[in-house]
């Protein structure tokens, strides 16, 4: 009896946090934008969680305890300190507050998917992370919150701001676009 | 945004995040102000957008086989014995399983491309101008096309059945530019899409006529164009003005 409980942590570790690995690593590329940082901050995010097995709370949410394990050790690197300093909502979101609607659902409709991948790329941090885990990763309010350690106000403020950003910076490129041909 | 009161209240209902009697105030206001209906369907498409573009990076295979290594729990030795027998029966299994995923990840592709061209439907009636060119008559709104898109198409004399033309716009499909006809039956509103023939996501085949949220569809290709009928009238309604189109292909 005793082999059987030696395994069980793993494997239930092994069974919540392998099939997570892709999108581990999806999310941790696109927050370094580099592979060999992305490999790391992965491998650390494991080593971590498994280290800390011991304080997840069957039951609640894994997928954003180890989220957010990531996004906290990617915080505490060089890039990653650097890429919050200074950053302020509402400075970012200023430009994005006066558009013409009427033209924007055809200008979204048209982006193509590198162009939105850059523009992603390019948003601060704080944005690019939001529109990942409640886009991509299709969370919710709720596990979004818990993932950034945030109140839920924050988070729609945020992706609200987030979004707008977006948009904005689709719509500049689009003329930009224009003016260029 | 339009609406500077709530832009947030609006994020939060088509996040589907808001309580039952939240989403009635919206939707009351949705239905009443144009302009946070046009907002409502860009902040759609820019998400379709992001979950699309968001999947972007792959882990190298050397990696991956580096974490499975060091986080999966091994099987014992003992377990080797009867693993021989089960591997076989486990590779058939894969393979049945890999299919189905195929065909799985396909049809949501399709149903990803079809919830596009519902989409369209809606944003060319939420906007102020749903048709560039405004005409009952077949043979005005067909040349309006030329030089607008990069083919032709025919368009189907409708006197004498109950739909109406009521015009046309250039509309675009995953960046391709393609015509959509509005047509009034009653008091509603079809819309027939026509589209260069790409072989993705559809193929070469027509679908089987379907309920698509609140809407019925048809879809076929022929002469190397391919059709969407979409309106929230009944499939036969959809079925008769798929049929006018089909016969002046």
């Amino acid at each position: 009896m005793e082999v059987p409980d030696q395994l069980l942590p793993a494997a239930t570790f092994e069974n919540l946090a392998l099939p997570l690995f892709d999108q581990l690593y999806n999310f941790a590329h696109w927050l370094t934008q580099d592979r060999a940082e992305a490999e790391d901050l992965v491998q650390e995010t494991y080593a971590k969680a498994l280290r800390g097995f011991a304080t997840f709370q069957p039951g609640t949410n894994f997928r954003a305890w180890i989220f957010r394990i990531l996004r906290n050790s990617f915080l505490t690197t060089r890039a990653g300190l650097k890429s919050t300093v200074g950053f302020d909502e509402e400075l970012h979101t200023e430009a994005a507050t006066t558009h013409d609607a009427s033209a924007e659902d055809i200008l979204v409709e048209q982006s193509n998917r590198e162009i939105v991948q850059q523009v992603l790329e390019e948003l601060p941090v704080p944005f690019r992370e939001i529109l990942l885990l409640y886009e991509v990763e299709q969370m919710s309010y709720q596990e979004t919150a818990e993932t950034l350690g945030v109140p839920i106000g924050t988070v729609m403020s945020r992706l609200s701001r987030a979004r707008k950003a977006l948009r904005a910076e689709l719509v500049k490129r689009f003329k930009e676009g224009r003016h260029g041909m | 945004m339009a609406c500077d009161s709530a832009p947030e209240q609006l994020d939060a209902y088509l996040d589907g995040e808001l309580s039952a009697s939240e989403a009635a105030n919206v939707r009351d206001h949705l239905k009443a102000c144009p302009a946070c209906a046009a907002d409502a369907l860009t902040h759609l498409q820019l998400r379709r957008k992001v979950s699309e573009a968001g999947v972007r990076y792959q882990p190298a295979p050397e990696f991956r086989s580096k974490i499975l290594s060091q986080y999966s729990a091994r099987p014992r030795r003992r377990n080797l014995q009867w693993a021989i027998l089960i591997v076989p029966a486990l590779v058939v299994l894969l393979v049945i399983l890999s299919a189905n995923l195929f065909v799985a990840r396909e049809r949501t592709r399709e149903q990803r491309a079809l919830g596009e061209v519902a989409d369209l439907h809606v944003a060319a009636l939420a906007s102020a101008s749903p048709v560039d060119v405004v005409s009952t008559d077949q043979h005005t709104v067909k040349p309006w096309f030329e030089g607008k898109i990069p083919f032709t198409f025919n368009l189907p004399d409708v006197q004498g059945s109950d739909f109406t033309l009521r015009g046309g716009r250039v509309t675009y499909l995953a960046q391709s530019p393609g015509a959509q006809l509005i047509y009034q039956l009653r008091k509603h509103n079809l819309s027939v899409f026509i589209f260069q023939d790409r072989s993705e996501p559809f193929g070469k085949t027509a679908l089987e006529p379907m309920e698509f949220e609140t809407f019925h569809m048809e879809s076929w290709s022929g002469h190397g164009l391919r059709y969407f009928v979409v309106g929230d009238v009944g499939a036969n309604d959809i079925q008769a003005l798929s049929k006018l189109f089909r016969d002046a292909g």
